[in-house]
């Protein structure tokens, strides 16, 4: 590995940690507002949710250029996972910052627990293509 | 590319369902509710300001509206003394911290929609001894106040409702500036101050005051413990200062008011946001002993929010339906009875209502003053335009009304615009100088 690949490999790593981290994180407050009824929980869960969502969008942002600078490469069809699996969790984690902008008990309910139950398992899934390794290396450099 | 694309679609599928059933009859006592209607994103419209020009608003045939003063520093209440002076109190308070990046974001949307002048945080005096709708004295009367909004006065004191305290003054007759320091009567809760406004006005005796105290919250969601003595509307010992609590689960009572022939408390009050275009109606009521209004269990007596938990069924089962829906999301700020006959004619027993306009929902409400009529101390039919030309027909704002008051010795009405930061006086056109249109005091 170049220096430079070294590099945007650690950058790519530590984007997607937020993610990675942050979208569980909303899941466990979620789950903590449901039991408790105490809506600083649901705050928690608010911004937890928009910081993976941010994070999200750069990290998608890196996935997409990364497949365009090697769109001549194989396998393509097989790169296209992880970006894709990056916009689901991107659109599923927009709707459910709207949904957490609602007052009171509608900001979880049993809508936001579900969208937040898809994000975490999202979110699990695309660490684990990067992370492990399972597709092609060059695209998470 | 595809991530504005998707963006734009979500926007469009959680927003495009806001839109109001124009067959629904949302005014009087018995106002068609619809269902809740919960969207990912709020209907959210604000009308873009751009102030009056040569335009002043819209009277019935017969009246004269002027510019009795300009510029000012965002005019909520009036008072008018026993000597005639006007008195505008001017300012913003609140600063509720943000808890949420929705917080950050509404916060930077509704500021759109409102004056970028600095809060007064004082009172003015207008003087127009003759009554020609040009004052001959305007001076700043109590200056370095906190947000000031109701105000009263009786038996020789003014009093004030600053966004954390009651406080008075003592006024002598002509005076056109106190700086006496203030005296404190009460405190006010003030944590938070999400719905910041302190309304105020005077039982028919003097001996009470009435204060009405906003809530902390749209529908709880900063959490039931800092609803405390909030939507509430408090008794006041005008002597001692001691207080209690007359009405509670009134959410935000932004204008008090003695109905001049009963002698009761009358109150409009702005109702819950974000389930509907066209839930919760703003209401006028009595502010009856004891009543408990809903909020922010139930609206409009025993229609569940689902949205507070735990939920109390058995406080919603005592839950008063209010007297007079106004219309949802109209913010209703103002509130004066006519006395001593009003205006005459349709306009001779009632209250004016001043509405701020809404921002939750599609169709703008509101941005106008209505009247409401009265017949033996009750509300006696639909409400009636009184003021209008806020709105231009392409939905952006000239101005949006605050506080009314009625003057029955001069016959005029005096709206507070706090928008274009302007005191406009409505008067009948035979009482006016020229008997024509007059154009705005500029």
């Amino acid at each position: 590995m170049t220096p430079v690949r070294m590099i945007g490999s650690a950058v790519h790593g530590i984007l997607l940690a937020f993610p990675t981290a942050l979208f569980p994180a909303a899941l466990v407050t979620d789950i903590a507002y449901l039991r408790t009824a105490q809506i600083q929980w649901s705050n928690f869960s608010a911004w937890l949710i928009a910081g993976g969502l941010v994070f999200c969008g750069l990290v998608l942002a890196w996935g997409l250029v990364a497949l365009l600078l090697d769109w001549r490469g194989d396998r393509r069809r097989r790169r296209l996972i992880y970006p894709a699996a990056l916009a689901l969790l991107f659109v599923l984690g927009l709707l459910n910052a709207f949904k957490h902008s609602q007052d009171a008990w509608s900001s979880v309910g049993a809508f936001g627990l579900f969208l937040s139950v898809l994000c975490t398992l999202l979110a699990l899934v695309a660490a684990a293509l990067a992370y492990g390794r399972f597709l092609d290396r060059e695209v998470v450099r | 590319m595809i991530r504005p694309l998707a963006c734009a679609a979500a926007l469009l599928a959680v927003a495009a369902c806001g839109r109001s059933d124009p067959r629904l009859d949302q005014t009087g006592p018995q106002p068609d509710l619809p269902g809740i209607r919960q969207t990912l994103l709020p209907p959210m419209r604000i009308a873009k300001p751009i102030g009056w020009g040569d335009e002043v608003p819209t009277a019935p045939a017969g009246y004269t509206v002027s510019a009795l003063a300009t510029d000012l520093q965002i005019p909520r209440q009036m008072l008018v003394l026993p000597n005639g002076d006007i008195l505008v109190a001017e300012g913003r308070g609140g600063g509720a911290p943000a808890l949420r990046p929705k917080d950050v974001i509404a916060g930077v949307i509704k500021k759109k929609g409102n004056t970028s002048v600095d809060s007064g945080n004082r009172i003015t005096l207008l003087r127009d001894a003759n009554n020609d709708g040009r004052p001959e004295v305007r001076t700043v009367f109590i200056d370095d106040l906190n947000a000031p909004y109701g105000l009263a006065f009786v038996d020789g004191y003014l009093y004030v409702a600053n966004q954390d305290e009651l406080v008075r003054f003592p006024y002598r007759e002509g005076q056109t500036r106190i700086t006496a320091a203030p005296e404190r009567v009460t405190r006010l809760p003030s944590q938070i101050n999400h719905h910041w406004t302190k309304s105020l006005t005077a039982s028919a005796d003097g001996q009470t005051l009435y204060v009405g105290i906003g809530s902390n919250s749209n529908v709880g969601e900063r959490g039931l413990n800092v609803e405390e003595e909030r939507a509430v509307v408090w008794a006041v010992d005008r002597l001692t200062g001691a207080r209690r609590t007359v009405a509670t689960g009134i959410r935000n009572p932004t204008a008090l008011s003695i109905e001049p022939t009963t002698g009761a408390l009358w109150a409009v009050v702005n109702e819950r946001d974000e389930i509907g275009p066209q839930l919760v109606p703003d209401y006028l009521t009595s502010v009856r002993e004891g009543a408990f209004y809903g909020w922010p269990y139930s609206y409009w007596g025993q229609n569940v929010d689902p949205r507070v938990r735990p939920q109390k069924p058995g406080l919603v089962a005592s839950a008063v339906r209010p007297d007079y829906a106004l219309g949802s999301h109209v913010a209703a700020l103002g509130l004066s009875f006519a006395r001593d006959g009003g205006f005459g004619g349709t306009f001779t027993e009632g209250a004016f209502v001043g509405q701020h306009g809404s921002w939750n929902r599609q169709d703008l409400a509101g941005y106008k003053v209505v009247w409401v009529p009265f017949s033996g101390g009750r509300p006696s039919g639909p409400p009636v335009d009184f003021l209008t030309g806020f709105l231009t027909e392409d939905g952006r704002a000239r101005g949006r009304p605050v506080g009314v008051a009625f003057d029955p010795v001069r016959r005029i009405l005096l709206v507070a615009d706090d928008l274009s930061n302007t005191v406009w006086r409505v008067a009948p056109a035979t009482n006016a100088t020229g008997g024509s249109v007059a154009a705005p005091a500029r």
